[in-house]
């Protein structure tokens, strides 16, 4: 089948070429962060006690916790994970609001690894023109040396990437020796190889692909872009009509030509030259194989290289910098009419944002406010139904509860339970004398109690009576409470 | 880029013949298959031939073919039960060599026997003490502190091992209350009940009473005892608590009087393992009367 056939297009391969600039010592800057935070994170040691682990940031699956530095995240508490999911959510829709593309454009860990696997290409296959010709050329030595050398670096970044995920759900030393010694669990090795696979796959062969095939992201983030959303753009009506320096020239010359008076002929009319020498700088740097000359296209991730780029040139041929540049589409209309451009902030500070930053800010406030008045102590009441009530020899009536309580700190701790109601009810813990309970660390236990109610008390008679169950911490007075109902023989 | 030129009807020139069938003037090309669907067709007639023979598939007479590798999922959970029983092995030897009191002294047996005791009772025992071991008329409660032959680990497993007033078991406890309806007359009777009654509850007429107590102590303290307190060595129950077996209604007095009362279990110790037979004590025990 013949290329004109089908749906399917071919894709161009990209080399970018190195650029400088101060938009390049952004995302340097900020690929060493990113990529620190997550190489390192797992290895940061928290003392959390002889109970529980000593990681920092550790998703516990087996034992179904989520510790971050000093909070612990139980199961019954996920709402927090959803909260954190809302408010990055709505962080993206404020930053693409305010900034467009600038989660793709300097954070995303395929813009972040790619641009990684381009720096380890460029060391090994040199800049933009010889790995061209080094992608034409045939396959003698030299290619395949300087090809499998490329491989082998990306396959060495890419099983760090795989090897630091499994360093999150585990602890990171032992799991390493393990790894290492080749003793941990299937599912580690398992985990490291996908990972490990998809990082090659994604950030050395794929590339600008993902994001503009694979990623959900660009689509909906271009409902969400406005007119006054800064994006990377080209200020058309200062560089066209483009023209190379040669040509340039003629044109400049033709033009001081026809304005003389001496001109005898009707000189055709030429426009004065744009700022624009046609380079072709910013689309070589492109990372996504694009021209930002042709105007805002979906593929592009707002990196501004082509910033960095044309500003190197513009300063090189004496023009001001800016012919690329971020900003927003009023500012088109409006600097095309030769006005003064509009200062960010008023791009930034609008309806729209503010009502994005207050509904993150409130969300974050009310997770910060839940996570300061949770409680250490917590407890379920399950009143047993089958049957509602047992008669005891002396005529006691007596109900059974299943309690769960759940200590979430890094020692054992005693809780007493007592109960308010009718005077006359007791309170008793299954298999002991008393009502005292001790829980192990970071666990919660099942306790059946029960409560009684003595012959011929209004209690015992009553269809039911309600029922506050306290638990106490006999160490730290912290005390816990649930309402339930005691049910009696219903016969007044 | 080209567009998608080549998607439209493929008979404009009318070479492709049409199924003939039509509906309301509409007819169907008969195009042949997308290859890919084709050849994934027929990898599935070849996977089937090989997943028929491998495994059980063609119906007989009465079965059906076996399959080379002899797999049925009757022998899968066969299986899986058995790999759970192997798991099980040494806690369930460990379970049944121990003494009995020891059991609850050690908290990693005590939970074992307690969960496997539940599956055991909700098995074999809820059909008549009742899923929540409440019990129901004729069938005690085992949730109360009242017990007819004993509430300690030995007595349940006692009672569980040979059952009571079978005949299968020569161990069996037993007792057996005689129908007095033969040997009193009725106002005699009445006057027991009248008695046994108010052993619990409000006093009734005293006459009544009085005399129920002296035909009581004729005829019921051999077993029932002084008082009526009963006696765990004879299973008789104890009459002066708030718990009745069979209801302490008058009416329900008079009946249990006059044609007694004979209920059977029977012993479990020829169906259930020992561990079996020490999980369910394990959780009868710990149901809230446990001595």
């Amino acid at each position: 089948m013949s290329s004109s056939d089908g749906l399917y297009a071919a894709r161009e391969p990209i080399f970018p070429k190195r650029v400088s600039g101060r938009f390049r010592r952004l995302k340097w800057a900020i690929m060493a962060v990113t990529l620190a935070i997550y190489y390192v994170t797992p290895w940061i040691r928290w003392d959390r006690g002889p109970e529980l682990p000593d990681q920092a940031v550790l998703i516990d699956l087996a034992g179904r916790r989520f510790f971050f530095f000093w909070i612990e995240i139980w199961p019954h508490e996920f709402y927090f994970v959803a909260g954190l999911l809302i408010m990055a959510g709505l962080g993206l829709f404020l930053f693409t609001a305010a900034l467009g593309r600038v989660w793709c454009g300097y954070t995303c860990p395929q813009t972040v690894w790619t641009d990684l696997f381009i720096l380890v290409e460029r060391w090994i296959e040199g800049d933009r023109n010889a790995r061209i010709r080094l992608w034409r050329a045939d396959w003698d030595g030299k290619k395949v040396r300087l090809r499998v050398t490329k491989w082998i670096v990306w396959i060495l970044i890419a099983v760090a990437t795989g090897g630091a995920w499994v360093f999150y759900f585990a602890d990171a030393p032992t799991l390493l020796h393990d790894l290492v010694t080749l003793t941990a669990h299937p599912v580690a090795y398992t985990t490291v190889a996908l990972l490990t696979a998809t990082t090659f796959v994604f950030g050395g062969l794929m590339r600008e692909q993902v994001c503009i095939y694979m990623c959900p992201w660009p689509r909906i983030q271009a409902a969400m872009m406005d007119e006054d959303t800064i994006t990377v753009a080209y200020r058309d009506w200062r560089g066209e009509p483009r023209g190379r320096h040669r040509k340039r020239d003629v044109l400049v010359a033709e033009t001081t030509r026809t304005a003389t008076p001496a001109a005898l002929s009707p000189a055709p009319v030429l426009a004065e030259p744009g700022d624009c020498i046609d380079c072709m700088a910013c689309v070589n740097v492109c990372p996504m194989g694009i021209d930002i000359r042709d105007g805002q296209q979906m593929e592009c991730i707002t990196c501004a290289l082509c910033i960095d780029a044309c500003d190197e040139i513009m300063d090189k041929v004496g023009k001001p910098r800016g012919l690329i540049d971020y900003m927003a589409l009023t500012d088109e209309a409006h600097e095309r009419t030769g006005a003064p451009s509009i200062p960010v902030w008023k791009h930034i500070f609008r309806l729209r944002t503010i009502i994005y930053t207050a509904l993150w800010g409130g969300i974050g406030v009310g997770l910060v406010v839940a996570l300061f008045v949770r409680p250490d102590l917590s407890f379920t009441v399950a009143p047993i139904r089958n049957p509602v009530y047992v008669t005891m020899s002396d005529g006691t009536i007596r109900n059974a509860y299943d309690l769960r309580l759940r200590n979430k700190q890094g020692e054992d701790r005693p809780f007493r339970i007592s109960i308010t109601s009718d005077a006359a009810l007791r309170v008793q813990a299954e298999g002991s004398d008393d009502a005292i309970v001790s829980v192990p660390a970071d666990t919660t236990k099942q306790q059946r109690i029960y409560i009684m109610a003595p012959p011929g008390a209004p209690a015992a008679l009553r269809d039911s009576t309600d029922v506050r169950i306290w638990v106490q911490d006999m160490v730290s007075d912290e005390r816990a409470e649930k309402e339930t109902i005691f049910n009696g023989t219903g016969q007044n | 880029m080209t567009g998608p030129k080549d998607t439209g009807p493929k008979d404009l020139e009318g070479d492709v013949p049409t199924t003939g069938h039509s509906w309301d003037g509409i007819e169907e090309y008969d195009n042949p298959m997308p290859r890919w669907w084709l050849y994934t067709f027929y990898a599935c007639i070849v996977w089937a031939i090989g997943y028929s023979i491998a495994y059980p598939a063609w119906p007989l007479i009465s079965g059906a073919t076996s399959g080379l590798l002899g797999y049925s999922t009757r022998g899968q959970v066969a299986d899986e039960m058995a790999s759970a029983e192997a798991a099980n092995a040494e806690i369930n030897a460990q379970l049944a060599a121990v003494d009995l009191p020891g059991i609850l002294e050690t908290p990693e047996l005590q939970q074992y026997a307690f969960s496997k005791g539940a599956a055991v009772f909700r098995t074999n025992c809820s059909q008549c003490h009742g899923s929540g071991a409440a019990g129901a008329k004729g069938f005690p409660n085992l949730l109360d502190d009242d017990w007819l032959w004993g509430g300690t680990m030995e007595d349940i497993h006692a009672t569980v091992t040979h059952g009571i007033r079978n005949t299968t078991d020569p161990e069996a406890r037993y007792s057996e209350m005689p129908a007095f309806g033969d040997l009193l007359s009725r106002s005699e009777i009445a006057e027991a009940a009248n008695y046994v009654q108010s052993l619990s509850g409000p006093a009734n007429d005293p006459t009544l009473v009085a005399a129920g107590q002296t035909v009581f102590e004729e005829n019921c303290t051999a077993c029932h005892m002084d008082g009526g307190i009963g006696s765990r060595e004879l299973g008789a129950p104890n009459l002066s608590d708030a718990v009745w077996l069979y209801g302490g209604d008058y009416d329900t007095l008079v009946a249990t009087i006059t044609n007694s009362r004979f209920g059977v279990m029977p012993d479990w110790g020829s169906r259930l393992t020992e561990a079996d037979i020490r999980a369910v004590t394990t959780y009868v025990h710990q149901l809230g009367g446990g001595e």
